[in-house]
C-alpha cells in the first residue's frame, strides 16, 4: 500500500470518498455472483469528470490499475479488481443533465441509476421512457451500456447500447473525448458523424471510462400492460415469436421456464408487453397479435392465454437469489438466433439437474426476432461453499455450451471471455490487442478483462 | 466457515444479495433514501454492504476496527431498507444490525461517542450527561403538575426535557393538554430515559435496567395510560416494555389531540396562513405505521395548506438522528448529511413550515435549516407548536 496514493486520492475526492481501509476494500472485493474476491488497494468515488480525470492521471503516473464500477450488478465479476489498484465507484456522478422531450433523448452522467432515470421520466416526462433493464434499479446507465445491456424495449429497439446518441469518455491516458454530434458542438441528438462509439460499448471498462451518455428515449404510452401466454412444447416458441414480431405491436417479448414454483415446471411462459394511449389502441394491438397472428396456435390448443391486461410490475430479479434461501445467483447470458430456443432450454434443464440446481431459463427477443438474449440462472447458497462450487461449475459448463452451439456469450466473465477469444478470428484478436495497447499503453484499465494473450 | 462471534442471525445474514433496493424510496427517485449511504456514498455504508461486513466480522474474515464500528453504528434504524427489500427476511434487516451492535457491546468495542451515550444514560438517566435534577426545569411556570393519580402520564423524554429547542415542543404539548382540561401529570425529576436508543444501540442489559425501573415507577404510581412527546418513547413503551411486564396504553400525542379538537375541548389556532409539509418520524411511521394522525391534525387546520414531499410516509427520508445519531453525530458534517438533504426536499415543495412530530427530528432539521441558510424561508415546527400557536 502506498500512502502517497491514498493522500492524493483524498486530495482529489475528499476524505469521505477515498479509502484504503479494510472495510471498504473488503466490500469492493466481492461481486454478488460466484467470483472469488479480488481486493483493490484503494477505493475512490469521484463526483465530477475533473476528479475522475485526475485519478486516471494519477494511476498512469503510478502505473496502478483502475477499475470502474457502476451498480456492481453484472454478477460476472467484470468490475472486480483482478490486479488490485484503484476501484472507482462511479455512482456519485449521478446528474441527469438534460432531457430533450422533442428530440427524445436524455443526457446523463454515467453513474445515474436506472431507477433514478425511470422515476425522473415518470415524474417530469411521463410520455417518455428508456429501456429499463431487468436488473435492480441500482444498476447504472453507464455500467449497463458498458456490458451491452438490454431492457424492456429490446424488441423494437435492440440492445441498450444500440440506443446511444453520444458519449463522453475518459481515455486510459486521461484525455476526455466526446463522440456523436456533441463532438462538433451540435448537441447530443445523434451518434453521427463518427460511428466509432462501439470501441467503448461492451468493452467492460477496459478501453476508457464512460462519463456521460446521451440515451435515446421512446414514447411512453398511457397504458402499459402485460399479457402472458403458456406453451407446453418448446419447439413452438420460435414460431410464436416470429408471428408476434411480424406485426411490430409489442414493446417487450420474453420467455421463461423454471422449475420453481412447481406449477411452472417444464412450461414456457411468454410475456408480451403492449402499450397504448387508449383502450382502443390496445384492443387493436391485441387483435393483431392474438386474433390474427396467433389464432392458429390458440385454436389448436397449443398456446394458452393465462393472463391479459395485467399491470406492468417493475422487475425484481433479486428474489431469484433467494430461491434456496441462499442469497446468491449468477447466470450465463448469451445471444443466439431465436430458433435455438428449444435446444438451449433442454440443455439448461440438463445442466441444472446435474448440478442439483432448480433450473431457470429466460429469453428476450432482440429486435424484430433478429436474436434472443438467452440466460441460464444458477441459484446458490452463499453460506455453503459446495453450493457455490456447483453453481460455478454449471456456469463454466454453460459458457462452453454457448460456444459449442454457435452462440456468443453476453457480458462474459473472465472464463467466458477467454473461451470467446479462443474461438475468435486471429486478425480480429490482433486488432483488439493493437487498439487496446494504443489507447492504454500502461495497461491500467480494468486489466485481466478482455486481455488478448 | 465457523462463526467466531456468537451472532443471533448467523443462519440468515448471508441471504442479503446486496442488490441495492434498500437505498431507494418506493418511486426509485434516488439512491439516497438510506441515510448512511446518502451521507457517505460508499457501498460499505449501504444496508447490504453493512450486512456483508457484519457477516465477515462474525465469521472472522475481517477484524473489528473503529471504521467497522462507525459503519455499523451509522445506521439510524430508520427501516427504509425493510420497506424496500424484496426478500422475505426483510423484517429482520434492522434487527441484524442491532444484533451486531449487541455483539460489539459484549466485547466492549464501540465508537467513543456511542460509549459516551450509553455511559451517560447509565449514570445520569439521559444521554447528555446532565443532572437528573435539571430534568424538570423546562416546565417551570407552566402549571404542569407532577403525576399522582391523573388519567394520563405525560412522558416527556430526554430531548424534550433537556434540549433547548425540543423543550419548546414539550411546553407546547403540555399547554395544549392543560387547555383541553386533560387529567395528566409528568414525572419531573423522577423521569429517566425510555431506553429506545439504548435498545437500538445494542445495549440489551441497560435497556432491561431502564425498562424495569420505568415499569416499576409507572406501576407504583398507578399509571395506566401514557402520552409521549417522542415517537422514540412511544415505540419502546409500546413494543419493548411488554417483554418486561410493562403493559400500558401508549399514545403518541398526535393520536390524542384529534379527539380533543373534535370534542371542542381544544380550539383550532386562528390566523394561520402557511404552506406546510410534514416529515414522518421513523419511529412513528415505518416502525409503528402511524402516518395519518399527524396529517389529520394539520389538514384540519384553517389556513394551512398541506403539501407532501416526494419522499413521504413509507418512503420518508430519515432526519439522520435515529438510534442515537442525534448525539453521536456519525452522519453530520456534510451537505450530504440526511438532515440537510431532507430540508432541501422540504424547501423544494415551496412550504414555509416543515412540520415534525418528534423532538429528535425537530432539533436535527432545525440545525440543518441553519446550515443550509434557509432560516428566512423555512421554519421547522413541531405539530404541538403549530397547534398551540407558539412562535
Amino acid at each position: 500500500m502506498n500512502s502517497a496514493i491514498y493522500k492524493s486520492l483524498v486530495e482529489i475526492v475528499g476524505e469521505d470518498y477515498a479509502s484504503d481501509r479494510p472495510e471498504e476494500l473488503f466490500t469492493y472485493s466481492k461481486d454478488l455472483g460466484t467470483s472469488e474476491p479480488k481486493w483493490p488497494d484503494y477505493v475512490a468515488a469521484p463526483k465530477s469528470v475533473e476528479e475522475l480525470q485526475k485519478i486516471i492521471l494519477l494511476a498512469n503516473e503510478a502505473k496502478i490499475s483502475i477499475v470502474p464500477l457502476g451498480g456492481g450488478l453484472s454478477l460476472a465479476g467484470i468490475a472486480l479488481p483482478l490486479h488490485g489498484g484503484i476501484l472507482i465507484d462511479m455512482k456519485r456522478m449521478d446528474e441527469i443533465i438534460e432531457v430533450n422531450g422533442k428530440a427524445r433523448y436524455a443526457l446523463v452522467e454515467a453513474g445515474v441509476s436506472q431507477g433514478k432515470l425511470f422515476a425522473y421520466l415518470k415524474k417530469h416526462h411521463p410520455t417518455l421512457a428508456h429501456s429499463l433493464p431487468d436488473a435492480p434499479p441500482a444498476a447504472t446507465i453507464g455500467g449497463n451500456i458498458a456490458i451491452h445491456g438490454q431492457g424492456d424495449l429490446a424488441h423494437p429497439h435492440g440492445f441498450n447500447s444500440d440506443m446511444i446518441n453520444g458519449l463522453e469518455v475518459i481515455l486510459p491516458t486521461g484525455e476526455i473525448c466526446r463522440f456523436g454530434s456533441c463532438s462538433i458542438g451540435s448537441g447530443w441528438f445523434t451518434q453521427h458523424p463518427l460511428p466509432d462509439m462501439a470501441f467503448f460499448l461492451g468493452w467492460g471498462g477496459t478501453t476508457g471510462i464512460i462519463t456521460k451518455v446521451s440515451l435515446r428515449l421512446f414514447p411512453c404510452k398511457k397504458i402499459r400492460e402485460l399479457d402472458m401466454l403458456v406453451v407446453t412444447d418448446e419447439e413452438l416458441v420460435p414460431d410464436i415469436f416470429h408471428e408476434i414480431t411480424h406485426v411490430g405491436m409489442t414493446e417487450d417479448l420474453v420467455v421463461f421456464s423454471q422449475a420453481i414454483p412447481p406449477m411452472t415446471d417444464r412450461l414456457h411462459h411468454i410475456i408480451n408487453n403492449i402499450s397504448g394511449d387508449s383502450e382502443e389502441e390496445l384492443e387493436f394491438k391485441r387483435r393483431l397479435i392474438y386474433d390474427d397472428r396467433l389464432s392458429k396456435f390458440i385454436e389448436q390448443g397449443t398456446v394458452g392465454i393465462v393472463a391479459t391486461s395485467q399491470d406492468l410490475e417493475k422487475p425484481s430479479v433479486t428474489k431469484t437469489a433467494d430461491w434456496r434461501k441462499g442469497g446468491g445467483f449468477e447466470y450465463v447470458g448469451s445471444v443466439f438466433p431465436v430458433a435455438a430456443y428449444p435446444e438451449l432450454y433442454r440443455k439448461g434443464v440438463e445442466i441444472s439437474t446435474r448440478h442439483e440446481i432448480p433450473y431457470t431459463v429466460t429469453g428476450r427477443v432482440i429486435g424484430a426476432n433478429h436474436a434472443i438474449m438467452f440466460s441460464w440462472s444458477y441459484a446458490f447458497n452463499r453460506a455453503d461453499p459446495k453450493s457455490v462450487q456447483h453453481a460455478n461449475e454449471a456456469l463454466h459448463e454453460t459458457d462452453d455450451l454457448v460456444l459449442e452451439f454457435g452462440g456468443t456469450i453476453w457480458k462474459p466473465a473472465v472464463y467466458g471471455q477467454q473461451i470467446v477469444m479462443k474461438h475468435m478470428d486471429a486478425n480480429t484478436l490482433a486488432l483488439m490487442k493493437k487498439l487496446k495497447n494504443m489507447v492504454d499503453p500502461n495497461n491500467i484499465m480494468n486489466p485481466g478483462n478482455w486481455e488478448v494473450a | 466457515m465457523t462463526a467466531k462471534i456468537e451472532y443471533k442471525y448467523d443462519d440468515m445474514i448471508h441471504r442479503c444479495f446486496r442488490c441495492g433496493y434498500c437505498k431507494f424510496p418506493a418511486d426509485w427517485s434516488d439512491v439516497t433514501n438510506c441515510p448512511s449511504y446518502a451521507r457517505f456514498r460508499l457501498e460499505s455504508y449501504s444496508s447490504g454492504g453493512r450486512l456483508w461486513l457484519i457477516r465477515a466480522w462474525v465469521n472472522g474474515e475481517i477484524e473489528w476496527s473503529e471504521n467497522l464500528a462507525k459503519i455499523v453504528y451509522s445506521c439510524t434504524a430508520c427501516k427504509n431498507c425493510e420497506e424496500k427489500c424484496p426478500i422475505s427476511f426483510s423484517d429482520n434487516l434492522v434487527n441484524m444490525v442491532i444484533a451486531a451492535r449487541s455483539a460489539m457491546v459484549e466485547t466492549g468495542l464501540l465508537p467513543s461517542a456511542v460509549k459516551s451515550f450509553l455511559k451517560n444514560v447509565h449514570l445520569h438517566g439521559n444521554p447528555y450527561g446532565l443532572a437528573g435534577k435539571k430534568r424538570s426545569q423546562w416546565m417551570e411556570g407552566t402549571g404542569i403538575e407532577q403525576y399522582q393519580d391523573q388519567e394520563f402520564l405525560y412522558y416527556v423524554g430526554d430531548e424534550g426535557s433537556y434540549d433547548t429547542r425540543a423543550q419548546s415542543a414539550a411546553k407546547a404539548l403540555g399547554e395544549l393538554l392543560l387547555k383541553a382540561g386533560v387529567s395528566f401529570g409528568v414525572l419531573g425529576n423522577q423521569e429517566i430515559s425510555d431506553g429506545n436508543e439504548v435498545e437500538t444501540l445494542g445495549e440489551d442489559g441497560l435497556l432491561e435496567e431502564l425498562a424495569k425501573k420505568n415499569i416499576k415507577q409507572f406501576k407504583d404510581l398507578g399509571v395506566k395510560k401514557v402520552i409521549t412527546l417522542s415517537p422514540h418513547s412511544f415505540n419502546v413503551f409500546k413494543n419493548s416494555y411488554p417483554k418486561f411486564g410493562g403493559e400500558f396504553a401508549i399514545f403518541h400525542y398526535t393520536q390524542i389531540l384529534p379527539q380533543l379538537f373534535q370534542s371542542g375541548k381544544l380550539e383550532k389556532p386562528a390566523g394561520l396562513n402557511m404552506k406546510v409539509t410534514y416529515h414522518d418520524p421513523c419511529f412513528l411511521g415505518r416502525w409503528n405505521g402511524e402516518y395519518n394522525a399527524p396529517r389529520t391534525l394539520l389538514k384540519d387546520l384553517d389556513g394551512v395548506e398541506l403539501t407532501e414531499m416526494g419522499q413521504n410516509k413509507k418512503s420518508s427520508l430519515c432526519c439522520g438522528g435515529g438510534s442515537g445519531n442525534f448525539y453521536t453525530d456519525l452522519l453530520g458534517g456534510s451537505e450530504d448529511s440526511p438532515a440537510r438533504i431532507r430540508v432541501r426536499q422540504a424547501h423544494e415543495t415551496g412550504a414555509q413550515v416543515l412540520a415534525v412530530a418528534c423532538p429528535n427530528c425537530l432539533t436535527m432539521l432545525e440545525d440543518a435549516v441553519k446550515v443550509e441558510g434557509l432560516e428566512e424561508k423555512l421554519q421547522v415546527k413541531d405539530i404541538s407548536e403549530i397547534l398551540n400557536g407558539s412562535e
